[in-house]
């Protein structure tokens, strides 16, 4: 017989006010903004989805969520086949293991915003190593507050340089825990180094590189301090990514609606194609 | 298919072995023969696996040579042995489905299509898994897993030996048995020498034509079932085969008669006399009988184990087993203890020490 008991539902309290406190409320606030007008004061006007339709016809809006896409686009393109690559000629066991475990996490150890001074300074064309070298050591012209394109590059490099580790710590987590028997049937069984990587490594790797593509596209769409500190979304635009154009417009701006219901659509967005990657990666395992 | 050799086979973990204990694999030599079916019993750590790692190229020996029909192949590759070998966990590529499981061995010695899927179906056929041929490998159970590695290794019809690594380990105890005969049957329809490497004396004596017995990197003795039953050459394999295993007793050898607390045991035959060292008597539980004259002992535990009963009996501190099958004593009784001659034996530092006169072995 099935006893009913209702007090289940007690325990799940707790976990729902907090997540009501910590999510919920606060974006209910944004929801809030996005369909008002609102100058201070506590005064608001009723605005509709009007905020929305604007934004979605705004060309500011559509390049810099061009920019982010192109963006996310190039470093999960480098980051994922380079992970992979890096944790595959790392040693598996032996003396150097923990030292190159150590060097491999130390970029993701050092704060956003320190990153972003640090290539600051790295590339100054006068007295930054790399600019100085580049510009005054091997000839090219290089300032990356004058020069899109040295801008993209640098911002491209120091994600790469930040983040690839992430991508490697869980490929080698995942290579390391495949059993060395697999190997060894793949001898016996003939195959070529292209087969083991194929059939054996990669998929073994797969549920470890599900979450590394999905953390590293959240972060790196989401990204402000590193760019803003570097680049200041500059030179004009050019490196404006979504989230530095909505702090311009939330804060610099004071459109609060406009800036509300660009997160909005931010966070679907996110949610959206997080979503789809995740169906995409996982859809073999339902079978 | 081929006769396999192991001439002065030596294998550490070492760089520089110095002492005997360094060395996982101590000195084996070996034939087997063409299409036969041999196990390697042994305790974990006996170098067993060693061994099987050594013989298929996955481990370089330290010494020795190792041949298949007469050619030497100490140095080659794996893959270029022609031999196929079972993991203790199934091994199979998950992404791919059970008919490209099978094919991959084949393909990737750029087998012709229509002979890979002659061979594949066939395999699949032996193996009973032609309906799954489509499933994708990930998703079957432990059972059909380990079928497919095997059948991997069945696959190729240059096949030298098939070593199975403890091939049932993962298996459910009621398919164990179906896998097991399975095994049997396929060796005796693909005719390659097998070699089944085990812990377990049940999977190797009912697999095997003859079991390799290991301990501590050494063979302690290599027979047929009824071989290492009968008459263990070794008290280990007493022992280890068996259940319970062999009693063995310490006793004392005076005037060319075995003496336990005074009283003399006759034994199977003649004591060899180039033997010394640390002698007992090894005499099995089933040939252990009770009775009104003998050596004394008290009846400790009785256990009903189905078809007959285990005695566990106490001769003054030493503890004998015997198998009966009726007239049962209650603990703590005073009983006599009877060995049978022919199966009583004596061992000298271990190792079987009498020669059983003629006509009366067994």
């Amino acid at each position: 017989m099935k006893t009913e008991n209702q007090k289940a539902w007690f325990f799940v309290l707790p976990v729902l006010l907090l997540v009501a406190f910590n999510a919920l409320i606060p974006m209910m606030t944004v929801v809030n903004y996005s369909v008002q007008e609102t100058f201070g004061d506590n005064m608001f006007f009723w605005e509709g989805l009007t905020w929305f339709e604007n934004l979605l016809r705004s060309e500011r809006f559509h390049a810099s969520l061009g920019r982010q896409f192109l963006f996310t686009g190039l470093i999960l393109a480098i980051e994922i086949p380079l992970g992979i690559a890096i944790a595959m000629s790392m040693p598996r066991k032996g003396f150097w293991v923990p030292f190159c475990l150590v060097i491999m996490a130390l970029p993701m150890l050092i704060p956003w915003n320190v990153v972003g001074a640090m290539w600051n300074i790295f590339t100054l064309p006068d007295i930054g190593l790399m600019g100085y070298f580049l510009n005054h050591v091997l000839g090219i012209s290089y300032d990356m507050t004058q020069n899109v394109f040295a801008a993209w590059v640098t911002i491209i490099i120091m994600d790469v340089w930040h983040w690839t580790s992430l991508v490697v710590l869980l490929s080698y987590a995942g290579l390391v825990s495949i059993p060395e028997a697999y190997y060894q049937a793949a001898k016996i069984d003939g195959a070529s180094n292209f087969a083991v990587f194929r059939f054996i490594q990669l998929p073994k790797m797969k549920n470890v590189l599900t979450i590394a593509v999905l953390l590293r596209f959240i972060d790196s769409f989401n990204i402000y301090t590193e760019p803003f500190v570097l680049t200041g979304g500059g030179p004009g635009n050019s490196t404006t990514l979504l989230s530095i154009d909505l702090v311009k417009i939330a804060l610099g701006q004071f459109d609060l609606g406009p800036a509300a219901a660009m997160s909005l659509i931010y966070f679907a967005i996110t949610l959206l194609v997080s979503w789809l990657f995740y169906t995409l990666m996982t859809k073999d395992d339902a079978r | 298919m081929a006769k396999i050799t192991l001439s002065q086979l030596r294998h550490s973990y070492f760089d520089n072995p110095k002492t005997p204990d360094d060395y996982a694999l101590k000195e084996i030599d070996l034939d087997w023969d063409d299409g036969g079916a041999y196990a390697l019993l042994g305790p974990s750590g006996c170098g067993k696996s060693t061994l099987l790692n050594i013989i298929s190229g996955l481990r370089a020996p330290s010494e020795g040579r190792i041949l298949f029909d007469d050619q030497d192949v100490t140095d080659l590759p794996p893959d270029r042995r022609n031999i196929a070998q079972v993991f203790q966990f199934p091994v199979i590529y998950d992404t791919m489905s059970v008919y490209d499981n099978l094919a991959f061995p084949l393909r990737n010695r750029q087998v012709a299509g229509h002979l890979v899927d002659k061979r594949v179906r066939e395999i699949a056929q032996m193996l009973e898994v032609e309906d799954m041929l489509d499933h994708r490998a990930a998703g079957l159970s432990p059972d059909n897993k380990q079928k497919i590695s095997m059948g991997r290794g069945l696959v190729r019809d240059d096949v030298n030996v098939v070593m199975f690594d403890e091939p049932l380990t993962v298996i459910d105890p009621h398919l164990k048995w179906k896998l097991r005969s399975k095994l049997k049957e396929l060796h005796q329809r693909v005719r390659a020498t097998m070699i089944y490497v085990t812990h377990d004396q049940t999977e190797a004596l009912t697999f095997a034509d003859q079991v390799v017995v290991m301990q501590e990197g050494e063979i302690v003795q290599i027979g047929t079932p009824v071989d290492l039953f009968e008459r263990p050459a070794h008290t280990f394999v007493g022992h280890f085969i068996g259940s319970p295993g062999m009693n063995v007793l310490p006793c004392e050898v005076k005037a060319g008669g075995a003496f336990i607390e005074g009283q003399n045991v006759a034994l199977e035959g003649d004591i060899d006399r180039n033997k010394a060292g640390k002698t007992q008597i090894g005499i099995r539980p089933e040939y252990v009988a009770l009775g009104d004259q003998g050596l004394p002992a008290i009846v400790k535990k009785v256990a009903d184990v189905g078809r007959h009963y285990v005695v566990e009996a106490l001769m003054g501190e030493q503890k004998v087993s015997a198998i009966i099958k009726h007239d049962v004593p209650n603990p703590g009784e005073q009983v006599h203890l009877q060995f049978k001659p022919a199966q009583t034996r004596l061992y000298m530092d271990d190792w079987l020490a009498t020669t059983a006169r003629e006509g009366s072995a067994s």
